[in-house]
């Protein structure tokens, strides 16, 4: 340990110098400065691709650094953010409660306000009682716990079965697909006692702050997300960056190798598999109050295959990869499926961007899994010369999945 | 039929012994002319009943005649004529008794008969006894259904003297077990019930259980002191327990003025608010009731002012539960009755329970089916192959799509699905080829990237999809020979659909095995598989082999689609529905080996048919814990049901 963190890996500085450039400059520009050359939605909008890019490194880390292709670290993000969801609606829905009762002639009893909570939030699902785990939806702290233990205790169970008997590769793909599609299924009755598929509404409005102006509000969430953000990314680095990272990748390029030699697979698969649920559960919890609502949709399995899209597309294996792709990808199907962007006419048929962004998008994806493994964050290594050495066309790694040379330089 | 009716009518005229009863049926309707002609509903049952009862053969042409609103009143002499409109305003006028023409009038000097909806149901209901006798099979038919929709104690007679003389051996049926059904609910004889109730107990109809379940209503009662012997009692009750909460008891009690009535917190805070004077409820200021215990408080103060009913205290309450005694009692009063009904209801449910088992395991077999086509394809490319193809569902798709489309271009159903199943088929091999060669091909080794590949395929096929044919959902219909079901019995039926989709699994399960033991492809493909370079040391061609298996593979999923979109609806989103259940089905089942996949179906279909159940009105949550099931079978069983052994497991 001669070097610190930032000698070994300068990337860090350079991304943390661009994170707080552009933190600052969205202030400066926004509307609740005065300048408003960024608009408030938009200001959301930055803000939610920050808990993107951090759900993104969570990602890269358990996909891209140890070989483990989850495709449910959306559901642990829809899960932190019901957690917090679930403090904005109870608080916000006691405000208006206890505002509206304050007219009564008599001044009503802590029963009837609960009571009245009740019937407000769950009377969409034809019920008016408080399910057990709304126990703590009186206490933000509480529900803050439960944002980071929810996800985490979640990841925790399922990894332990799952590593625990040796799923690997594409079956625990399916079987971690499997997992978000029933807790999306579970989610969208009624009876799951989070309001079925109506989900949690009107997160946006902080309890308390009616007077504070959504574009304050909205630079609040930009500046804890882009701190979530860099926190993440240190925390990320900090991890694959010691001896620790290297037993990471070596579970991926050869896990058997690695059991062999004596490491516990199964808990470091099992410990990053967790550690990223937690990331995923606070980048939610970061995100749907900035969204403003969250339902069972979010969780489909679709929404953790583009995670991967994402991460695929930035480049994996490389932290700010991840948070390249989130970023790019993201704001870019915002642009296309926003209409801003013009149609293309081509006389027989005109290709409305709306429609075919997600061929695009596919397709893209499609080739650069085929074509440039690397990602957009390969493109970096040109710049930095970073390129591997000649091997003369051998395989990179000793299985037959390996890479080979030609492949990589793709 | 009128000579018949002229020849009845001479000889009721004839007849001695008819003096005290009215001889026309004009007489009939005079002596009620009054109801008749006010016609409300409330005071016309004497007259129908004494034309239904007057025992003419007119009565039942009088009847249909006023229901079908074509009886008149002739205003000069209050006579009722059935009339018939010859010139405009102008109406010739029928004699019920006699059947001559009376002669045609103004229709000013009439006044039509309007019987209102309530009128004319009456007159159904007497109608019925002629109906059942009726020439017709269809309208007594019709008579049949009508008394069993809303049976009477009045229907039973006639039914019975009715079932000597029917010919048809299956309305003589009907009117049997129609006669048994209202025997059990009215005959006033019990023993005759009793074996009525008999009778039926091997019988799982409808009807039977509503029978007997209306015979064994309960109503929920109090009494003060003892249970009364008065009463058939279905059940004594405890307050307290879970057939009968405190609570309710309580309620009961106030309901049906056994105690003082409850008084809920809402009601107080109301009684409360209503004495509000001054800023204080007698003495107490309101901005201290903000607790249960200040509003006690408050309230006590009131009673004492005589301003309120005191609130029954918990003594209060478990005094008037002890001193009362609930019970739930048949509104039957005979006991026998209810016993006997009580025991063949038993039988009944035992039988019915054993049929909803069959049923069940039909419903298991066609979702299993379901679930065996959507994944055969599949236990092709990734059990075969070992390339997992996320797009798989989007080739049902394909395949559903190109069922739909050829409708549009071939109006009959039969003859175009026979089109579709092999089109389908060529399109899907067609894409599976192209799949295969320009991505799958370049990816063999490295299955995470295949899976995301392949994702990418998948997202785009569906959204050009959605492109082509829109986001609502397109009808794939089914010929007419495959519309209905086949119906065993009341509670056990299968769709024809269904039934064609199990034969199609079989058929599959009989091609695959096949082709995979009986063909140079199939031998080609397992040597292949397990050996690429010794196979193509032996001179077979693997990328070609690779291709065909593939595109098989695909193919089998576009016929699978086609048979999916007959009874699903056909959207772009119909194979992102079956991909997880079909992964789980080839992942349960294990790897490599159509039997697994046979198993896994089987198992699940038979699974989620068995949660769904358990709690009938939910099936996402019996997705949900189908899944969990999996997650959990997976830890015990991770090569899957079947799993392969040896060196062929290898990784």
């Amino acid at each position: 340990m001669s070097k610190s963190l930032f000698a070994r890996n300068p990337s860090v500085l350079i991304f943390l110098a661009c994170l707080a450039l552009f933190t600052l400059g969205v202030t400066a520009l926004s509307e609740a400065l005065g300048t408003g050359l960024i608009s408030t939605s938009f200001v959301k909008t930055l803000g939610k691709t920050l808990c993107l890019c951090l759900i993104a490194i969570a990602m890269d880390l358990v996909w891209g650094y140890t070989g483990i292709l989850s495709l449910g670290h959306f559901a642990f993000f829809g899960l932190g953010g019901y957690m917090i969801g679930m403090w904005l609606m109870y608080e916000r829905t006691r405000d208006i409660i206890v505002t509206s009762m304050a007219n009564n002639d008599i001044p009503p009893t802590p029963q009837e306000v609960t009571d009245a909570i009740g019937n407000q939030i769950f009377g969409v699902v034809g019920s008016s009682d408080f399910p057990v785990i709304w126990a703590f939806s009186h206490s933000l702290t509480l529900q803050l716990v439960l944002v980071v233990a929810v996800p985490g205790l979640l990841a925790l169970v399922f990894g332990w079965l799952a590593f625990r008997s040796r799923v690997t590769g594409v079956y625990l793909s399916i079987l971690t697909q499997a997992m978000t599609l029933a807790l999306a299924l579970f989610l969208f009755q009624n009876d799951s006692g989070l309001r079925g598929n109506n989900g949690l509404s009107g997160l946006q409005n902080l309890p308390g702050l009616d007077a504070v102006p959504q574009a304050t509000v909205s630079l609040w969430f930009l500046w804890a997300s882009a701190l979530a953000l860099g926190l993440g990314y240190l925390f990320a680095a900090w991890v694959v960056s010691g001896k620790f990272g290297s037993v990471l990748r070596g579970i991926r390029d050869d896990e058997a190798r690695v059991r062999f030699l004596g490491y516990s697979v199964e808990t470091y698969k099992l410990f990053i598999f967790t550690v990223t649920a937690i990331i995923a559960g606070i980048a939610g919890a970061l995100y749907y109050p900035q969204a403003g609502i969250i339902n069972p949709a979010e969780i489909a399995p679709i929404a953790s295959i583009y995670l991967a899209v994402w991460v695929a597309i930035g480049g994996r294996g490389r932290l700010y990869g991840a948070v390249i792709g989130a970023a790019f990808v993201s704001l870019v199907s915002t642009w296309f499926t926003g209409g801003q962007v013009p149609s293309i006419p081509l006389g027989f048929y005109t290709i409305d961007w709306v429609d075919w962004w997600l061929v695009l998008l596919g397709l893209s994806f499609v080739l650069v899994t085929l074509f440039a493994p690397r990602g957009i964050g390969g493109l970096f290594d040109y710049w930095t010369n970073g390129r591997p050495p000649n091997r003369h066309g051998q395989d990179l790694g000793p299985g037959a999945g390996a890479l080979q040379e030609k492949e990589a330089d793709a | 039929m009128r000579v018949l009716l002229a020849a009845l009518a001479a000889i009721l005229f004839l007849s001695p012994t008819l003096q005290a009863q009215p001889t026309t049926v004009q007489e009939v309707l005079q002596a009620h002319g009054d109801a008749i002609a006010k016609g409300s509903r409330k005071s016309i049952g004497p007259a129908i009943d004494a034309i239904a009862a007057s025992g003419l053969p007119q009565a039942q042409t009088v009847l249909e005649t006023w229901q079908a609103k074509d009886m008149w009143q002739r205003k000069s002499d209050g006579l009722f004529f059935s009339a018939k409109e010859v010139a405009k305003k102008t109406y010739r006028l029928t004699d019920f008794d006699t059947g001559q023409t009376v002669g045609e009038f103004d229709k000013g000097d009439l006044r039509q008969l309007k019987p209102n909806s309530g009128v004319r149901a009456l007159i159904g209901v007497a109608l019925v006894q002629f109906q059942l006798s009726d020439p017709d099979p269809a309208r007594r038919l019709d008579a049949l259904t009508a008394i069993q929709r809303d049976p009477e104690p009045s229907h039973l007679a006639p039914l019975r003297a009715s079932i000597d003389g029917e010919t048809d051996p299956a309305i003589k049926i009907r009117k049997q077990q129609l006669e048994t059904l209202l025997t059990i609910r009215f005959d006033s004889d019990d023993a005759s019930r009793i074996a009525a109730i008999e009778t039926i107990s091997k019988d799982i109809s409808l009807d039977t259980r509503a029978t007997l379940n209306t015979l064994l209503a309960t109503t929920r009662k109090a009494a003060p002191g003892a249970v009364p012997e008065t009463e058939n009692i279905a059940a004594v009750l405890k307050p307290g327990t879970e057939q009968l909460s405190a609570g309710d008891a309580y309620t009961l009690l106030a309901d049906n003025g056994l105690a003082p009535a409850l008084i809920t917190d809402g009601e107080q805070r109301n009684i409360l608010s209503a004495n509000i004077s001054g800023g204080k409820v007698s003495g107490v200021p309101v901005a201290s009731l903000n607790t249960q215990a200040a509003r006690d408080r408050a309230y006590a103060a009131l009673v004492a002012e005589g301003k309120a009913v005191p609130r029954p205290t918990a003594e209060d309450i478990t005094a008037a539960l002890a001193n009362h005694s609930f019970y739930d009692a048949y509104f039957e009063p005979s006991k026998p009755v209810t016993d006997a009904a009580a025991k063949a209801l038993k039988s009944v449910e035992i039988r019915v329970a054993f049929n909803q088992t069959l049923d069940l395991a039909l419903d298991g077999i066609s979702l299993a089916s379901i679930f065996f086509l959507a994944a055969i394809g599949l236990a092709i490319t990734f059990g075969v192959m070992g390339v997992i193809n996320m797009a798989h569902g989007e080739f049902i798709m394909m395949g559903a799509y190109t069922g739909y489309v050829v409708q549009q271009f071939i109006p009959n159903y039969t003859v175009s699905i026979l089109v579709a199943l092999p089109l389908a088929f060529a399109v899907t091999f067609a894409a599976g080829v192209a799949m295969e060669r320009l991505v799958i091909r370049h990816l063999y080794n490295r299955p995470l990237e295949t899976l995301l590949a392949t994702f990418g395929i998948s997202i785009a096929l569906q959204q050009i999809a959605k492109n082509i044919f829109g986001t609502q959902a397109r009808p794939l219909t089914a010929p007419e020979w495959l519309d209905g079901a086949w119906v065993l019995n009341d509670v056990v039926s299968i769709s024809f659909i269904r039934i064609a989709i199990f034969a199609l699994a079989l058929i599959f399960l009989g091609v695959f095995l096949f082709i995979m033991r009986r063909t140079r492809l199939g031998l080609e493909t397992r040597a292949v598989t397990q050996n690429p370079r010794m196979a193509a040391s032996m001179g077979i061609n693997p990328d070609r082999v690779n291709m065909l298996t593939f595109g098989l593979g695909s193919g089998i999923a576009g016929i699978a689609g086609v048979a999916i979109g007959l009874f699903a609806k056909v959207t772009s989103e119909l194979g992102s529905d079956y991909i997880v259940q079909s992964f789980m089905t080839v992942v349960v089942g294990g790897v490599g080996n159509i039997w697994g996949t046979l198993a896994g179906a089987a198992m699940i279909g038979f699974l989620q048919k068995g949660i769904e159940w358990m709690n009938p009105s939910n099936t996402l949550a019996a997705q949900t814990y189908m899944i969990i099931f999996i997650i959990i079978f997976i830890q015990f069983r991770p090569r899957g049901i079947i799993a392969l052994k040896g060196r062929a497991a290898g990784d």
